[in-house]
């Protein structure tokens, strides 16, 4: 069976007409005096799933959140949880917690009553929250730090307090913003891991907040890509990058080449196009585009391919010369100058130690591409 | 090769570099220099100078005591007067009890009043503290304005207020809220106005300093974890101004207790406080060595228990860490 990306996903209740949604943004608008930072935006999460908001700053993602803590109430629209309106609801009597950004750790509390804090909200007996918060230290790992208070900790331990102070409530919704913001590089891509199985150990439905990409692609379920307070589309992280819908969303998630041109010639499985300088290019599923429509042809670096000879086979070979050439390790990035004077990013997977047509600075060279290997987008 | 290089290279370097260093150190020392010299001149030697005056009797000369510990007479003098030395001002204060209780009053009404400020205080810091960023200069110069006017000026412009024909009573009579003139002035409630009026700001600037500095995320944490408003002031936004506080009740605290103005204008004559106890005997008994007895006794009483406080403060402090 053919999918998009790499991922098998079980869990896809999004596809299952019905599937019973858990969080509902119903035509939801948020004014701060002129400016609108959400704008009349619909949007279902289903229980269990990771979902991430992804966008640049400005773009209403925190906006979004806050509103579902209770921090912010909506101009117009709705929000259900579970099928229960929140309006009304102060954040404290809702079943949803919120990691923050700076973490908000209690300065002047021990780790131990940082986590314990919600729970004796709820008026849990003292006995239940020493073994909540004795089970919630193992689960990150800091049952050594329980008596620090937080200056005492690292970032990286800090964060995990966090994480276990909002999931101590086993909270019907865990809102993650920015999450991960504040840890260096390589402490954030093994959080990343460590949070998705804490997902699922904990089987709770996540909502995290972030710009980062990455981070979104590698543990969200679905994608809400955002732009000036609208959705502008939601997908499986392996849709988002092999279909997006519309150029902000190609160009916003990873390295994008686009061509502009106009739909040619369409026939039953396959549609040509005519690039703006000339350029013949044939693809499939071009699904929407009338004939002589103008199009925008997007496809990702590393679906192309790059040949000093041109490959016998190719349905798609444009001539051009290297511009630039980078050798990053795990691949080699080309920027290919075509004839008609567009560059063409290329990549290469560096699969072997050994290349058989290595090419350098000024070459002429072959960029080659198959008709499924990208999207013809009409917004 | 390298080696011999990067050893000899610091020796050099320090040889170089051992002039300016030393001058930099003078610097730093005189920099530190300049507080140490202001509490020797300003503070240590009137207080020695009090201290001595304490020791000594009353005599009709001038001044109007009795030398004491000094070396007119050299050495063997000094010495001699070190024998003869006495502490009756001091066992003078503990036979008549109302230097005991001037000082107990004074404490009592500081500490009411210190109380009452940090109640006024509170609230007007903590609005400062949340209002937009834009307006907080102009509120902390609000705050601070009050200054700008002689403080002497400004508790007699009470007496003109509290007075039984003054501006709060005549407002109270002509919105038929109280058919007699509330008497105000010379009792202790006017001195608890005085104080709580005078001293604010100094309780409200420590507080407004520390309320500022705090993350508000800290009360959204706070509530999303399932804390009301108030719960989370209680839990969270006091204890995290505690130092605010602290700082703010102490500057308003050790004032307050040695106070004379405020209770001579406002009090009346029947109300008991040590500073006034200290003026009538300094200038109605022109009694010089009791009244520095007062004196140093009422920097004891403020000093020691605020040196043991400081204290346990640094310790907790330092476990904290």
């Amino acid at each position: 069976m053919k999918s998009l990306g790499s991922i098998r996903r079980d869990f896809a209740p999004w596809n299952d007409p019905n599937a019973k949604p858990y969080i509902q943004f119903d035509k939801v608008t948020k004014k701060f005096g002129d400016f609108t930072a959400v704008n009349n935006l619909s949007l279902t999460i289903f229980e269990r799933e990771f979902f991430a908001l992804l966008g640049a700053s400005g773009c209403g993602k925190s906006t979004l959140l806050r509103m579902l803590a209770g921090f912010e109430q909506p101009t117009a629209g709705r929000i259900l949880l579970d099928g229960q309106d929140l309006r009304g609801i102060p954040p404290y009597r809702r079943p949803v917690n919120m990691m923050f950004q700076s973490y908000a750790l209690f300065p002047h509390m021990t780790v131990e009553k940082n986590i314990a804090f919600g729970l004796k909200q709820e008026g849990m007996p003292a006995s239940d929250i020493e073994k909540r918060v004795a089970e919630m230290l193992r689960l990150v790992k800091l049952e050594q730090f329980a008596k620090r208070k937080p200056h005492q900790l690292s970032g990286g331990q800090r964060q995990r307090v966090a994480l276990a102070r909002s999931v101590a409530k086993r909270p019907k919704v865990l809102l993650l913003d920015e999450p991960l913001g504040a840890l260096d590089k390589k402490l954030r891509e093994e959080t990343q891991f460590e949070l998705m199985d804490l997902q699922q150990e904990l089987g709770l439905t996540f909502v995290v907040v972030t710009h980062d990409q990455e981070e979104a692609m590698t543990m969200a379920d679905r994608i809400a890509i955002m732009d000036k307070g609208e959705v502008v589309q939601v997908a499986t992280p392996a849709e988002i990058y092999e279909a997006p819908t519309s150029r902000f969303v190609a160009h916003f998630v990873g390295n994008v080449n686009m061509f502009e041109g106009k739909v040619a010639e369409r026939a039953a499985n396959t549609t040509r196009i005519t690039g703006a300088t000339g350029a013949q290019i044939v693809v499939e599923n071009a699904a929407d585009a009338a004939n002589g429509a103008d199009i925008v042809f997007a496809i990702r670096p590393e679906k192309i391919k790059v040949s000093s000879k041109k490959p016998a086979d190719a349905v798609n070979a444009l001539q051009g010369e290297v511009y630039d050439v980078a050798y990053l390790g795990d691949m080699t990035v080309y920027h290919i100058k075509l004839d008609d004077g567009q560059i063409v990013r290329a990549s290469a997977l560096n699969a072997s130690r050994v290349t058989e047509d290595p090419l350098t600075w000024n070459d002429r060279a072959w960029v080659s591409f198959r008709p499924d290997a990208g999207v013809v987008l009409t917004r | 090769m390298s080696n011999i290089a990067a050893t000899a290279a610091p020796s050099s370097e320090t040889a170089a570099a051992l002039p300016t260093r030393l001058a930099k150190g003078f610097v730093d020392r005189l920099v530190i220099i300049v507080p140490y010299l202001w509490l020797l001149f300003f503070f240590l030697v009137p207080f020695v100078i009090v201290f001595k005056i304490s020791l000594s009797q009353t005599a009709i000369s001038m001044p109007p005591y009795t030398p004491v510990l000094d070396f007119t007479d050299g050495v063997s003098g000094f010495l001699a007067g070190l024998r003869e030395l006495n502490f009756d001002n001091y066992t003078w204060l503990t036979q008549d009890a109302l230097y005991f209780n001037a000082y107990v009053t004074s404490l009592i009404i500081a500490g009411i009043s210190t109380i009452l400020t940090l109640i006024v205080g509170y609230p007007i810091a903590y609005g400062m503290a949340r209002a937009p960023a834009t307006v907080r200069p102009i509120l902390l110069m609000l705050v601070i304005l009050p200054f700008w006017t002689s403080f002497l000026i400004r508790v007699y412009a009470w007496i003109g207020i509290l007075k039984p024909e003054g501006l709060l009573n005549q407002m109270l009579l002509s919105l038929h809220l109280i058919s007699q003139p509330l008497v105000i002035l010379n009792t202790y409630t006017a001195i608890f106005i005085g104080i709580v009026y005078s001293y604010l700001p100094f309780m409200v600037l420590p507080l407004y300093s520390s309320l500022e500095k705090m993350d508000y995320s800290l009360i959204e944490a706070a509530q999303d974890l399932g804390c009301p408003p108030t719960g989370a002031f209680w839990k969270i936004t006091f204890p995290l101004s505690l130092p605010g506080v602290i700082a703010g009740c102490l500057l308003v605290f050790i004032p307050a207790v040695g106070e004379f103005v405020i209770p001579d204008l406002l009090g009346g004559s029947q109300t008991l406080m040590i500073g006034k106890t200290l003026w009538n005997e300094f200038f109605a008994n022109r009694d010089w060595p009791v009244s520095s007895a007062v004196a140093v006794i009422l920097l004891l009483v403020l000093t020691v228990p605020i040196m043991f406080f400081q204290q346990a403060q640094a310790r907790a402090q330092e476990q904290g860490k």
